[in-house]
C-alpha cells in the first residue's frame, strides 16, 4: 500500500462516497456487528482489568506471606515478641520481619470496633508481619521452633489458600484477553463478509466506474471509507452502552470481593474509548483486503 | 491513436471478427457500419479494452492494450470518451453527476468545471433534466447524456456506439454537429451506426471514412453511400 493509496483511501471525498449506492443490509449488518462486538469488548476489557488488579493484589498479599500472632498474658507479650523476632530473623528464607505498632493494630481493628478503641485495656495479641524471600522459608520447621520457644505464637500462613486464587485470577485475565482477540477476529470476519456482499451487489457500479476511468484505489476507497465509518459509529454506540452497563454494576467493596470490583477504575475508564478506534481499524483493513481481492476478480 | 493490427475476436460460438486492421489516426473521422450482430459493438469494445483480442494486437496511444495493468487501463480510458450502446449509468446518481463522473473519478472534481458541465448539458438539451435519475429518462435523453459524459473530459478519441439510435432526426443532427465540432478541434472520432442518412449528412461536412463489417472482415465502403 503506497502512501498515495492510503491518502486516497482516507481522504474524505463526498463525491467519491456517493458513487457507491447506499446499500441497506450490509450497512445495518456492519453497524450491528461492530456495536455488539464493542459492547462485548467493553465487558471483556473490564474483566481483564479487574482480574489483573485482583491477581496483583493477591500476589502482593502472597509476598507478604504470613503473620505471626503472639497471644500471651500482658506482661509476657513484650518478651515473647522479642524472642519471636530473633528467631524469625535467624530463619533462612525470611526476608523481613516487623512487629506492628500499636497504632497500626488499632487501625486494623477500627472497622470492627470503632476508632476510639482502648487498645491498652484489651488483651489484643501482638502481630508480626513476615515477608518471605525467594525461595520461601520452611513454615513447618518454623512452627516447631516457635512452639518450643514462644508458647503464645500462632503462625498464620496465607500462601496455601491465596496461591490458587492468584492462579485463577491470572487465568481469568488470560481468558478475557483471548476473548478480546476473538471479538476482534469475529468482527474482521463479519465485516469482510459484509464488504464482499456489498462489492458483489455493486459489480455493475464497479464496471461503470472502470469504464469512465476509475482506478481500483478510488473504487476501493469509496467502500473502505463507508465501512470504516459505519464500524466506528457502531462501535462507539456499543462502547457507550457497554460502559453504561459497567457503570451500573455495584461499587467495588472489600466485602463483595471480586464480583463488585468488576468496573473500571480511574484512568481505566478511558481505555474502552480505544475500542471504536480499533474497530474502525479492523474494518478498514478487512474492507481494504476484500476490495482489493474482489476488484482483482472482477477484472 | 488507436490501431488494430490483424485483430481477431472469437468466443465460444466461433470467430466473430477476423484479420481486422485499421488505424484511427489523429484527427480522423470514421463510421463503422454493418448488419445487426455483425460485431460493431464488439469491435469498439476491443478498441477501449473492454474485450481482449484473441488474435493480433490493439495499440492505444502506442501501447499494447493487452500489456496494460488495471491502473494503466484506467488512465488509458480517461483519454477516450465512449458512448456505450446501452449507455451504462449509475442509476442512483442524478444525471448531472453521471455526466460529470469521468471528472469525479479522475480526481479533478467539479471545481472550475461547473460552467463546462452546464454548457454541455445545454448543448444536449438536458438542462432541465439535470436532477433526474437515469431510469427516469427516455432512451433519447439517455443517449444525449451518454454523449455528454463521453466528451466532458475533452478526450483525444471519441468512440460512439449508435449515438443517435433513439433520437429524432433533428436531435441526431445536433449530436452529429457536436461530434463534427470535436473533430474540427482535432479529436479522433469513430461512430458505429446503421443510420446511412447520418453518414451522408456527415460526409457533406467532414472527410469521413466509412468502414463496413461484412462476413467477419472489415471493408472500406465505396461511394455507394
Ligand atoms: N462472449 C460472447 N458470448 C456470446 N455471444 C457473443 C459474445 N460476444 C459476441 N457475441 C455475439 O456476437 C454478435 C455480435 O455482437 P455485437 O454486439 O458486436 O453486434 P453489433 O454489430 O453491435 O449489433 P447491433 O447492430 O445489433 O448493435 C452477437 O450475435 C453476439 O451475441
Ligand atoms: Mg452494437
Amino acid at each position: 500500500m503506497s502512501e498515495g493509496t492510503i491518502r486516497t483511501l482516507i481522504m474524505v471525498d463526498k463525491q467519491a462516497d456517493r458513487v457507491v449506492p447506499p446499500s441497506g443490509f450490509t450497512a445495518q449488518l456492519t453497524l450491528f456487528v461492530s456495536g455488539a462486538m464493542a459492547f462485548l469488548a467493553v465487558f471483556a476489557l473490564a474483566l481483564s482489568l479487574a482480574s489483573g488488579r485482583l491477581a496483583d493484589r493477591w500476589a502482593s498479599e502472597l509476598a507478604r506471606a504470613a503473620t505471626l500472632r503472639i497471644n500471651a498474658p500482658g506482661d509476657q507479650v513484650a518478651a515473647q515478641t522479642k524472642t519471636a523476632l530473633t528467631i524469625l530473623r535467624q530463619t533462612p528464607g525470611v526476608a523481613e520481619v516487623r512487629a506492628l505498632s500499636r497504632e497500626e493494630q488499632a487501625a486494623l481493628l477500627a472497622p470492627w470496633f470503632g476508632a476510639d478503641l482502648p487498645l491498652d485495656a484489651l488483651p489484643v495479641p501482638q502481630l508480626i508481619e513476615i515477608r518471605g524471600a525467594e525461595p520461601g522459608y520452611d513454615a513447618q520447621g518454623l512452627r516447631l521452633r516457635l512452639a518450643a520457644e514462644v508458647p503464645g505464637a500462632v503462625l498464620d500462613d496465607h500462601t496455601r489458600w491465596r496461591e490458587p486464587l492468584v492462579d485463577a485470577a491470572n487465568s481469568l485475565r488470560r481468558l478475557a484477553l483471548v476473548s478480546i482477540l476473538l471479538i476482534g477476529g469475529a468482527t474482521a470476519a463479519m465485516i469482510t463478509l459484509a464488504a464482499n456482499a456489498a462489492l458483489a451487489a455493486n459489480a455493475q457500479v464497479v464496471e461503470v466506474l472502470r469504464l469512465v476511468g476509475a482506478r481500483d484505489r478510488y473504487i476501493a476507497g469509496a467502500f473502505v471509507r463507508r465501512f470504516t465509518l459505519r464500524a466506528l459509529i457502531g462501535a462507539a454506540v456499543g462502547v457507550v452502552l457497554g460502559m453504561a452497563g459497567v457503570m451500573l454494576l455495584p461499587e467495588a467493596t472489600d466485602e463483595g470481593g471480586f464480583l463488585t470490583g468488576l468496573g473500571f477504575q480511574g484512568l481505566g475508564w478511558l481505555l474502552p474509548l480505544v475500542i471504536p478506534v480499533l474497530g474502525a481499524g479492523v474494518a478498514f483493513a478487512a474492507t481494504w483486503a476484500a476490495a482489493r481481492r474482489t476488484l482483482k476478480e472482477l477484472s | 491513436m488507436i490501431e488494430l493490427e490483424n485483430v481477431g475476436y472469437s468466443y465460444g460460438g466461433g470467430e466473430l471478427l477476423g484479420d481486422i486492421s485499421v488505424d484511427l489516426s489523429p484527427g480522423s473521422f470514421h463510421f463503422l457500419t454493418g448488419p445487426s450482430g455483425s460485431g460493431k459493438t464488439t469491435l469498439l469494445k476491443l478498441c477501449y479494452g473492454a474485450l481482449q483480442a484473441t488474435a493480433g494486437q490493439v495499440m492505444g496511444f502506442g501501447q499494447d492494450l493487452r500489456k496494460l495493468d488495471r491502473d494503466q487501463m484506467a488512465l488509458f480510458r480517461r483519454r477516450i470518451g465512449v458512448v456505450h450502446q446501452d449507455c451504462r449509468f449509475l442509476d442512483h446518481l442524478p444525471l448531472a453527476e453521471n455526466i460529470a463522473l469521468p471528472l469525479t473519478v479522475s480526481g479533478h472534481g467539479l471545481a472550475g468545471q461547473q460552467d463546462n458541465l452546464n454548457e454541455l448539458m445545454a448543448w444536449v438539451g438536458l438542462t432541465k433534466r439535470a436532477g433526474a435519475l437515469p431510469p427516469e429518462l427516455s432512451g433519447g435523453e439517455r443517449q444525449r447524456a451518454a454523449l455528454a459524459r463521453a466528451v466532458i473530459m475533452s478526450p483525444d478519441v471519441v468512440l460512439a456506439d449508435e449515438p443517435t439510435g433513439n433520437v429524432d432526426w433533428e436531435m441526431s443532427q445536433r449530436l452529429l454537429q457536436l461530434l463534427i465540432e470535436l473533430n474540427r478541434m482535432g479529436k479522433t472520432i469513430l461512430i458505429a451506426t446503421h443510420d446511412l442518412s447520418l453518414i451522408r449528412a456527415a460526409k457533406s461536412q467532414v472527410q469521413a471514412r466509412v468502414l463496413r463489417i461484412s462476413n467477419r472482415r472489415l471493408q472500406l465502403a465505396g461511394a455507394d453511400l
